[in-house]
């Protein structure tokens, strides 16, 4: 027996570090991408030119990778040490100044570039995406073939228990016992006790989830002025989130980016060239080109007259709000995406599969509560947290729960005034 | 000895029978239920009714759960500016300009809206500090009575241009009669550039400054003595014994926020220095200066000269000292021997119009050596420039017909100006006159044209509040109405080519050198000397003993050491001013005070609900001025005994008050009174700054005539202020020279009907509890410096009395929960905390909380958050009063969570008691329980959350209603939510701050800063509108942090409120300490008495009633 349990320990133990190994490798994949799309992904793809070049062999084409490094962190300063390479690309792209990032380390830099080369060329990779859309499909609803089964059973019961009662009666018949008048099912009481008992328990949990889901939006979904694809601008070209909604990292409010964030790029992009066609949730076909057209009226900017737009011509797009939180509930963008480094897909959904935004979440406060409870805030990384000292003993002293770590829920994040002042 | 004892009403102090039931009724009404109650079946509500609004109701219910959800928007700006993120703050400096009050500031502006206003810590001379008029001063951008258009002869004018060219033909046809601008006292360098370019483009004209309180004593005795009509700045930290004489200081006198700050700073106290300064003060009414002040002594207003006189002569002055009462004969030589020791280091201020009043006061400065020291003649007030004589010879031209135009910004004699018909009357004759007013006040109304001004969170400018201590204004908002700066009028109708701004950046630019330098100056908000700060001041703070200021700011020595700026006194004056204090008319049996309140000043913000809702430090009454009488003229003519328990239960109980009619030189009134002990028997005082728009109810008028001046106060000045008290401006005399706002002969009577006062000081009972505040005197601190940390001690052990047991742990039930990150907590010096209401106001305004109204308060259903107690102790013919800040205790143990049925009010991992208004139901069982009496109830929809605007007629207040108008609501605090009625609220501890400021350091990825080299993350609102540091908030845990250190540097003063009672309160006190020699005991009896929480001795009378 014990014998046993040690077998099932070290199992327990390898299967954990073999999961450890195999989530880091994912993590720093994940960290190549997530730098990518934060910083590079306004301006570039791995295998489409777009405002900047496209960076698929990007190492190869530098050569020298502190040269790159540089170039990165300040294009200005080695633009004007006269590398030949680098004043050509500058050139080549019509002097388009490229942004500077002097806070990437090494480390960074090579993950975005180790993400680079980790993404399959689109080309040799479109084969492959029929084979993803299978394994989707095996995850189907099996819950009518529960209800049938149920169903099935009931009627077999209720048989069993006629039959059942017939054969009694056939047996007092048979003592000699008088007969009853049959009584039939529709009128035996405890029949209509356990149908009034069920109902009454259905009726109930149905009402009070109604009462509850009253004012909840979950997959709330309206038509916006614009047809905006998220999927063709997140999911297609990989831009990064903060790039439009820059507010979600310094705000309480994410901030719906306004035309002249949309004019940075669509002064050049004036039509949709995109080689997947934009299809609406009904099915019918989105003109890409006509829904830039329609920014364009917002913007007041005609191409053909002049290649300058002017803000003074535009006037606001009047979006229809989609996540709404009531009043009395203070949510701040910043404290989770900057502060506790969660993704934007955590509580929107799959934005980048997303054609017009919809709700994704219920956004209810047992929503809210029970990640809360579980979500384990940057305890180590953030020196804000370095105050608590005892969480910090009990967890060299195994007091705590590594695996579980510090969660919100322990540093009071499920207190109501937390949310509610 | 006997024990001292504390009491907020007259009642606590006779242990009288209403004082009682009030201690056992929280909730002072029953609810407002059916009152026939004679069973379900004879109902007012039959069975027919209930069945149709049950119908009703689930028909309701149905359509409202099938209803879509309505589709809100979500506009995005076109071209977001760069530094301008929705839903951030952006801050910008700007400055406070009004009625002689110059205050550097930073507006806090959430998406576009300015919503908060605090001080500027940049500024050497306020260092940050605020005042309640300040604070509410974002109230009247949004003010929905202010002109949003130009008028001309009472008609809308569509265009400024249209405006501009009236103006124009109307001045061309003047015919050389001069044009007058009249202003209040113009603090801007640049706009006296503007003015004399406007008076130079029409010769013959003249600028008048007239202000609503004049300063043309002290202007003339200064002439007289030093040969400059100016006011020289004071350095009250530097004193170290300050004597006012009838001088507000702390309150409305000069420049009370600078002077709250020196004064605080002059009075800090830790154990490595138990020193500070000494304060005696002179007065006739008890005022919130003589409230702090270490010994104080009231007389007859008239007697002011006297005093000063005597005080010249005890001092060594060559005259003969006047005939005085024995008391205050001795009180004078008292004072003149603590004068004399710190020679160089003391100052007498008076506040007196009387310029030989003045003339002695300056004298008796030069013969304690404070020209130069505590005053300093290198910088002079700019806000008090106005001298009487100008405004009386432009009312006698006016009338006489010598003036052809007159142009007023600020001003509003006819509301208060003594003789105000007599304006009026001069100012029909006047063929052109336009006023810049943003109401259509007093004067306005009489003008042909009004074009208003922007609001100052509107406009461009700048201030000099004194030489060298320059402040600039910046706009915070686009204007909100069309309305137009008055320097652009000005300069339009000069036919300058610039605008204001250019004229004003050109100007700025030019001086200091450069454009970076301006844009710097307008960052900083501040320009000192035309030097940048940082050179001129020195960064003491992090070794500092008051650790509740910023880093960068300067500190009591950068202060103290401010001094130099002797001027040459000439003292042949002295003598002529004493001779004409001699023969000065004596004054009748009563004489009247005419002051103003810290709250409303002179009236200007007269529509602003939040300073009316803020109760005046003494009296503690809202809405309304009134008549202060002292007990001694209350039993004389009205027969209310405050020894008898009956009487003072009538007087007291119902807030109705005997009205008593105050008539001087035929002129009358009739204002309710109210009785303040430590008042001269002979003296009335009447609040100035009330009655806008139109004196409240009269009796003389007809209902009709009645009904239509209140309805134009209302539209005039505004639904919140007009026809608020009545207006005391009339009462003031000129004396040919002067106004003088103490008038010594004045006749009163009971004019024999009551009205009604909203005081919001009984309202809450502690129940016979005495242990609230601790105070002592500085001999007894030195001599016994542990004496309250023993006493803590003791009753720790009574509590926890065996070795190793803990009070906070093993004296109580409940377990002892952990604060493993921050726990925020609070330390109050009572010795800082002058009452000055700022701290109030600015609660309001940051959490959003519900003004109530008059008949509100007076039904005991005022909100604030925060209260500042007033107790009095000691006889009822001169007690000495301590301040108290009560705001929720945030207790450990708190006696309000427990008896919560559904658990809305809970505790936090993080010390704060927590409030969680969607889940309480009202049943106000936490307000009972709570031995503070610090939580509030909605009784209505006061802010208007969540009913149809118009069910609301009647139930609220027209004051209410106003804050709930669409414009007003732009006030709002979008992170604080906003209550709706049947829930109870209370102090948050500003948790909106605490979570904005903990976000911001996990940003950072660091600690939290809370005060550690002064450094702030989380600053409560009443601490940073504090203008004497009193209030010290932060993260205790941290042992760097300012609040641990202010309790650990103070700990021989530490006390928490009621501890014995064991709700381990996160606010602290440290006890108030009065510079004097007496030793005090903190009598064994008390100490018994409070532990059991209750007064043993209920019948007895206090001692020393006379």
């Amino acid at each position: 027996m014990i014998q046993l349990r040690r077998a099932v320990k070290a199992l327990v133990s390898l299967v954990f570090i073999i999961s450890c190994l195999f989530s880091n490798k994912i993590f720093a994949q994940a960290n190549g991408q997530a730098l990518f799309s934060a910083n590079c992904a306004a301006c570039h793809a791995p295998y489409k030119e777009l405002t900047g070049p496209a960076l698929a062999g990007v190492e190869e084409r530098w050569g020298d990778k502190k040269r790159l490094y540089a170039w990165i962190r300040n294009n200005q300063a080695l633009l004007k040490t006269g590398d030949k390479y680098a004043n050509e690309l500058y050139l080549k792209y019509n002097k388009t100044p490229m942004n500077l990032f002097p806070n990437l380390t090494d480390p960074e830099i090579d993950a975005i570039l180790a993400y680079i080369k980790s993404v399959p060329d689109p080309k040799a990779a479109a084969p492959t995406t029929d084979g993803q859309g299978a394994t989707a499909t095996s995850g189907e609803d099996n819950s009518l073939l529960y209800g049938i089964l149920t169903l099935v059973l009931a009627v077999v019961v209720l048989i069993l228990l006629q039959v059942n009662s017939n054969l009694k009666k056939l047996s007092d018949e048979k003592e000699g016992q008088p007969a009853l008048e049959p009584v039939p099912f529709w009128r035996n009481k405890v029949y209509i006790a356990v149908i009034a008992i069920l109902l009454f328990c259905v009726g109930g949990y149905l009402t009070v989830k109604g009462a509850i889901g009253l004012g909840r939006t979950k997959n709330y979904q309206p038509s916006q002025p614009i047809y905006y694809s998220h999927k063709v601008h997140a999911g297609t070209n990989q831009i990064s989130c903060l790039y439009c909604h820059g507010g979600a990292q310094d705000s309480k409010h994410a901030n719906i980016p306004s035309v002249n964030i949309c004019m940075n790029c669509h002064m050049a992009i004036n039509e949709y060239t995109g080689k997947d066609k934009i299809y609406k949730e009904d099915g019918t076909e989105v003109d890409g080109t006509a829904e830039i057209k329609k920014l364009y009226e917002y913007a007041g900017f005609d191409p053909s007259v002049s290649k300058v737009w002017d803000p003074n011509k535009a006037k606001p797009v009047e979006w229809n709000k989609v996540h709404s939180l009531p009043d009395h509930v203070y949510f701040n963008h910043s404290q989770h995406v900057k502060a506790g480094k969660v993704q934007c897909q955590t509580c929107h959904g799959e934005v980048q599969e997303m054609g017009v935004a919809y709700q994704a979440a219920e956004l209810s406060m047992g929503w809210c509560i029970n990640c809360h409870r579980t979500t384990q805030v940057q305890f180590k990384d953030n020196g804000f947290y370095s105050i608590y000292q005892k969480f910090h003993d009990d967890l060299k002293n195994g007091k705590i729960d590594s695996t579980k770590g510090i969660t919100v829920e322990k540093i009071g994040g499920t207190e109501c005034q937390k949310c509610h002042y | 000895m006997e024990q001292k004892r504390y009491w907020q009403s007259f009642g606590e102090l006779n242990k009288s029978n209403a004082y009682q039931s009030t201690a056992n009724d929280e909730f002072q009404e029953d609810l407002p239920l059916v009152e026939e109650d004679k069973g379900v079946l004879d109902a007012r509500t039959p069975r027919r009714d209930f069945l149709k609004f049950l119908g009703f109701s689930t028909a309701a219910a149905a359509v409202a759960a099938s209803c879509e959800m309505p589709v809100k928007k979500a506009i995005p700006f076109v071209n977001k500016p760069e530094d301008v993120i929705p839903g951030v703050a952006n801050f910008y400096a700007t400055t406070f300009v009004q009625d002689g009050e110059v205050i550097p500031a930073i507006a806090k502006v959430r998406d576009g809206r300015p919503i908060k206003i605090e001080g500027n810590d940049l500024s050497p001379v306020t260092l940050g500090g605020t005042s309640p008029r300040m604070q509410a001063s974002v109230l009247d951008l949004y003010d929905t009575s202010r002109l949003r258009v130009p008028f001309a002869n009472g008609k809308e004018v569509s265009t400024f241009d249209a405006f501009d060219k009236m103006v124009a033909a109307d001045i061309a046809g003047l015919g050389g009669r001069p044009l007058v601008l009249l202003t209040s006292s113009i603090t801007s360098p640049t706009t006296r550039l503007v003015i004399s370019q406007f008076l130079a483009k029409f010769p013959g004209s003249r600028h008048v400054m007239y202000d609503a309180v004049s300063y043309s004593g002290m202007l003339l005795a200064n002439e007289a003595t030093y040969g400059r009509r100016a006011i020289p700045s004071y350095n009250l930290a530097a004193a170290k014994v300050i004597v006012g004489i009838n001088a507000d200081f702390l309150s409305s006198w000069v420049s009370p926020v600078e002077f709250n700050k020196q004064y605080s700073l002059g009075r800090k106290l830790n154990k490595k220095k138990p020193e500070m300064s000494r304060h005696i003060q002179f007065e006739s009414l008890m005022s919130m200066t003589g409230a702090n002040a270490d010994e104080r002594y009231h007389h007859k207003p008239s007697d002011s000269g006297a005093i000063a006189t005597a005080l010249y002569v005890a001092l060594g002055g060559a005259a003969t000292a006047p005939s005085l009462d024995p008391k205050l004969q001795q009180a004078i030589q008292k004072t003149a021997s603590a004068l004399a020791k710190s020679r160089g280091a003391a100052v007498v201020l008076a506040g007196s119009n009387d310029p030989s009043v003045q003339i002695v006061v300056n004298g008796i400065n030069e013969l304690i050596g404070a020209n130069g020291t505590t005053i300093n003649w290198s910088s002079t007030y700019n806000t008090h420039q106005a001298v009487d004589a100008d405004i009386n010879t432009l009312v006698n031209d006016m009338n006489a017909g010598a003036i052809g135009g007159l142009i007023i910004y600020e001003a509003n004699p006819v509301y208060n100006y003594f003789n105000s018909d007599r304006f009026a009357q001069g100012l029909k004759k006047v063929k052109f006159s336009v006023s810049f007013n943003s109401k259509l006040d007093e004067t306005s109304q009489l003008c042909k044209y009004v074009i208003p001004d922007h609001h100052y969170l509107e406009s461009w400018g700048d201030a000099e509040l004194r030489t060298g201590n320059i402040s600039l204004i910046q706009p915070t908002i686009n204007p909100l109405f069309k309305t137009r700066q008055w320097q652009d009028s000005l300069l339009k109708w000069s036919g300058a080519p610039t605008d204001y701004l250019g004229f004003y950046r050109q100007y700025w630019i030019a001086r200091l050198g450069s454009e970076a330098n301006w844009d710097k100056a307008l960052q900083e908000g501040v320009i000192n000397a035309g030097t940048s700060i940082n050179t001129v001041l020195t960064n003491i703070t992090s070794n500092s003993p008051d650790t509740a200021r910023n880093v960068g700011v300067p500190g009591l020595e950068t202060i103290a050491a401010n001094r130099g700026g002797a001027a040459a006194f000439n003292g042949g004056a002295v003598g002529g001013a004493i001779n004409a204090i001699g023969s000065a008319k004596k004054g009748g049996n009563t004489e009247l005070v005419l002051y103003q309140k810290v709250t409303l000043g002179t009236g200007q913000q007269g529509n602003n609900p939040w300073l009316h809702e803020a109760p005046d430090p003494i009296t503690k009454a809202t809405w309304d001025n009134y008549a202060v009488i002292s007990p001694a003229m209350a039993k004389s003519l009205f027969k209310i005994d405050l020894e008898d328990n009956g009487q003072t239960d009538d007087y007291e109980v119902h807030p109705e008050k005997e009205v008593m009619r105050v008539s001087v030189n035929g002129k009358t009134l009739e204002l309710p009174i109210i009785i303040v002990p430590g008042t001269n028997p002979n003296t009335v005082g009447i609040a100035l700054g009330y009655g806008r728009g139109t004196d409240a109810a009269t009796t003389d008028d007809d209902a009709d005539k009645r009904k239509a001046l209140i309805e134009s106060a209302y539209t005039n000045i505004g639904k919140a202020g007009g026809a608020v008290g009545k207006n005391a401006f009339p009462f003031v005399t000129f004396n040919g020279v002067t106004r003088d706002y103490f008038i010594p002969a004045v006749e009163v009577s009971n004019a024999g009907y009551q009205y009604k006062v909203a005081q919001s000081q009984t309202h809450q009972s502690y129940e016979g509890r005495t242990e609230v505040i601790l105070e002592t005197t500085l001999a007894t601190l030195r001599k016994e410096p542990e004496m309250f940390s023993e006493r803590r001690e003791e009753l720790h052990k009574d509590y926890a009395p065996k070795e190793g047991q803990n009070f906070e742990r093993d004296a109580t039930l409940y377990p002892l929960f952990p604060k493993p990150g921050i726990k925020w907590g609070m330390s109050i010096d009572l010795n800082s905390c002058t009452g000055c209401q700022a701290c109030v106001v600015a609660c309001m305004a940051e959490n959003n909380v519900a003004v109530v109204g008059k008949e509100e308060v007076a039904r005991y259903h005022d909100m604030a958050w925060l209260r500042i107690d007033r107790y009095f102790s000691g006889s009822l013919d001169n007690p000495s009063v301590v301040f108290q800040p009560m705001l929720c205790q945030h207790c450990d143990n708190a006696p309000c969570e427990n008896v919560c049925p559904v658990a809305a009010t809970m505790h936090s991992s993080e010390g704060i008691n927590m409030m969680a208004y969607n889940r309480c139901i009202g049943t106000r069982y936490c307000a009972n329980n709570c031995p503070y009496k610090v939580r509030r109830f909605n009784w209505s929809d006061y802010m208007g959350a969540d009913s149809f605007p118009d069910n609301q007629k009647g139930i609220i207040t027209e004051a209410s209603a106003m804050m709930n108008d669409d414009l007003t609501r732009m006030v709002l605090n979008p992170d604080v939510t906003v209550r709706s009625r049947g829930v109870m609220e209370k102090c948050s501890f500003c948790v909106q701050r605490c979570q904005d400021g903990k976000l911001k350091a996990k940003k950072e990825s660091r600690p939290l800063k809370s005060g550690e080299n002064g450094e702030f993350d989380v600053k409560s609102a009443c601490q940073q509108a504090c203008p004497t540091d009193a209030i010290v908030f932060g993260n205790v845990n941290d042992k760097k942090s300012a609040v641990y250190q202010h309790r650990a540097d103070n700990h021989d003063r530490l006390f928490y409120s009621l501890e014995m009672i064991h709700t381990l309160p996160n606010v602290s006190y440290l006890a108030k300490v009065r510079n004097s020699d007496a030793i005090v005991h903190l009598g064994e009896e008390e100490a018994q008495e409070t532990i059991g929480g209750q007064e043993g001795k209920k019948e007895e009378k206090m001692e020393g009633v006379h």
